[in-house]
């Protein structure tokens, strides 16, 4: 079971400011859909590896040479709020 | 016949014929889509000085006896979370509402590369995340066939224009069916190509191991010439297939004596509604009548998938959503205290429910204590999943069931229940955790509204996908179905 603790300890984790009622509906329905999922314990997997990727790719490599840019302009043409060539963000200590 | 109700292929015809321009066809898009659009808002942003424009183009290359490829001048819809240069994307999510990216997806510049004309990015479910595209963070889509009910999701948008004639062809994405249902739902052809056919490089990611960009289309033949398009080695997406890929169009042969069909019978079992397996059973008989060779298979492991899909598609989307912070786009809130806050309020504003659900059991399943139970468990499971799809295909050339389990159902029906919406999604989910190619073709309608039967092929076959599909389509009248908008 997950208690609404470890709903506000999980929100935390995910950066996520949940209210009250958030945390309620979530408690309940993570608790159906854990239940759900809890099915998989049924099945023996001893030696089945797990597949993260269907391509068998492993390392993809490329040559180290410059190629296109975005210029700083359009890089931060979306930035809620620069300084020069940086984003700005309040203050973070 | 009214223009659009024309595929593509016809329109070409029409085209390099000059008995209409590709201006005309983009005019013709609008008229239909200031008509419609009121009633089925298939659209988030609607381009159409940009469509003009391009237009215009195309027309001065034939006028100047340039030669123009098969879907030049096609009107073409796309999903709003493919990334379009100085285009709104949104990703149907408020917490990207006035995001504009500064690059072109590849699967859409390979499209403008073909001289395709794009009218506007369509609604969908938040990031992605949904079956009705009812968790759009701006408005709800309806579905042509009957406005009371949904166009299926997540590309609930790419689907409807494609069937309310807003746009011939359209492009959306499936992580778990969400080509594939919204075209069973809507009464057009979709789909999934096989994972690394088509470059994600630009499509905004939810969960990057089963994500994968196709497209919607009237008919088999105009879907493989969209194919031809979009398919192809990306060295911008790491994990696109360095394959050499055929040309789709030789596969449109009417013709399938000696193909060997298997049926799963875990996709025909009591979940799914009596009258739609009577549409399948039909078209089974059909195929047979046709020459192909059908019988009942297993694939044991189908039960699981749901619950493997929803841990890994989630662990994957916490991480891949953990960069909207409010730093670099999107939204950020006024007034933070520090830079926590910011990220934390930022984050609570801008997305919707069913992506904070997503993210939190996301979250939950990767951390600490928890990784082996779920995530790590899903992936084994995964494998097995991929295994009972492997052995199958060393009978069977295709495997076919429904695309749904139902027809469209009606909006506000299951938002309630999370866990009923996403059983929507059992026949189509699979197939995104075994990473191969399946597609979903109309096969009749239950009480005036479409059946899709969904094909499912072995890694890079999507050729017999379409042959098998060609062929039902010419010996039937399925695809050329079209609904009465607001009037059945």
């Amino acid at each position: 079971m997950i208690s609404k603790q470890d709903v506000e300890h999980v929100a935390l984790l995910a950066r996520l400011e949940l209210n009250e009622e958030e945390k309620e509906l979530y408690t309940r329905q993570l608790n159906k859909i854990l239940d759900a999922a809890r099915a998989l314990q049924e099945l023996n997997t001893d030696g089945v590896p797990p597949t993260a990727h269907v391509l068998p790719i492993q390392n993809v490599f490329r040559e180290d040479r410059v190629g296109e840019h975005i210029d700083p302009e359009k890089a931060l043409a979306n930035a809620p709020d620069r300084e020069e060539n940086f984003f700005k963000v309040p203050k973070i200590v | 016949m009214d223009l659009l109700q024309r595929t593509a292929h016809q329109l070409h015809e029409m085209l390099v014929k000059k008995e209409i321009s590709a201006s005309e066809i983009t005019a013709a898009v609008y008229r239909r889509i200031e008509e419609v659009e009121d009633k089925v808002k298939s659209f988030l942003t609607i381009t159409r000085e940009h469509a003009e424009a391009r237009a215009r183009q195309v027309d001065k290359k034939i006028a100047a006896g340039e030669p123009v490829g098969p879907l030049a001048g096609i009107p073409v819809a796309v999903k709003d979370n493919m990334c379009t240069e100085g285009i709104r994307t949104t990703c149907a999510s408020k917490i990207l509402y006035n995001f504009v990216p500064p690059y072109t997806a590849t699967a859409v510049a390979r499209m403008n590369a073909a001289d395709m004309v794009m009218v506007g990015k369509t609604n969908m479910d938040e990031f992605a995340m949904g079956s009705s595209t009812e968790n759009s963070g701006f408005h709800l889509t309806h579905n042509p066939w009957d406005l009371e009910r949904v166009p299926g999701g997540s590309s609930g948008g790419s689907a409807a224009a494609v069937a309310a004639g807003e746009a011939v062809v359209s492009l959306g994405s499936d992580t778990g069916g969400s080509i594939r249902q919204p075209a069973s739902f809507c009464g057009v052809v979709g789909m999934k190509p096989t994972y690394g056919g088509v470059s994600r490089y630009g499509l905004v990611a939810y969960a990057s191991s089963l994500d994968q960009i196709g497209p919607f289309t009237k008919d088999v033949t105009d879907m493989a010439h969209m194919l031809n398009v979009i398919c192809g080695h990306d060295p911008m997406d790491s994990t696109s297939a360095n394959v050499q890929h055929p040309d789709f169009t030789k596969f449109l042969i009417n013709d399938i004596k000696g193909i060997k069909i298997g049926v799963p019978r875990e996709y025909m079992a009591d979940g799914i509604d009596p009258l739609v397996k009577e549409r399948i059973k039909e078209a089974i008989k059909k195929l047979t009548e046709l020459g192909a060779y059908v019988e009942e298979t297993s694939l044991p492991h189908t039960d699981y998938a749901m619950p493997a899909y929803y841990l890994i598609a989630t662990a994957e989307a916490s991480s891949n959503l953990a960069r909207y912070d409010g730093v670099r786009y999107g939204l950020r809130v006024e007034d933070a205290r520090d830079v926590v806050d910011m990220f934390m309020r930022s984050r609570s504003q801008g997305f919707g429910e069913e992506v904070k659900r997503r993210i939190m059991l996301g979250t939950y399943s990767l951390s600490a204590g928890y990784y082996d139970a779920y995530y790590l468990k899903a992936l084994k499971v995964r494998t097995l999943i991929k295994q009972d799809f492997d052995k199958a295909f060393e009978k069977y050339d295709v495997l076919l069931s429904p695309t749904s389990p139902s027809t469209a159902f009606k909006i506000g029906e299951m938002v309630h229940d999370p866990m009923q919406m996403y059983l929507q999604d059992v026949c189509t989910i699979p197939v995104n955790l075994a990473g191969i190619p399946a597609l979903s073709i109309p096969c009749g309608l239950v009480n005036h509204l479409p059946v899709g039967l969904q094909l499912m092929g072995k890694a890079f076959a999507e050729g017999t996908l379409l042959r098998v599909a060609y062929t039902l389509e010419q010996n039937t009248e399925f695809t050329r179905l079209q609904p009465v908008i607001g009037g059945a």
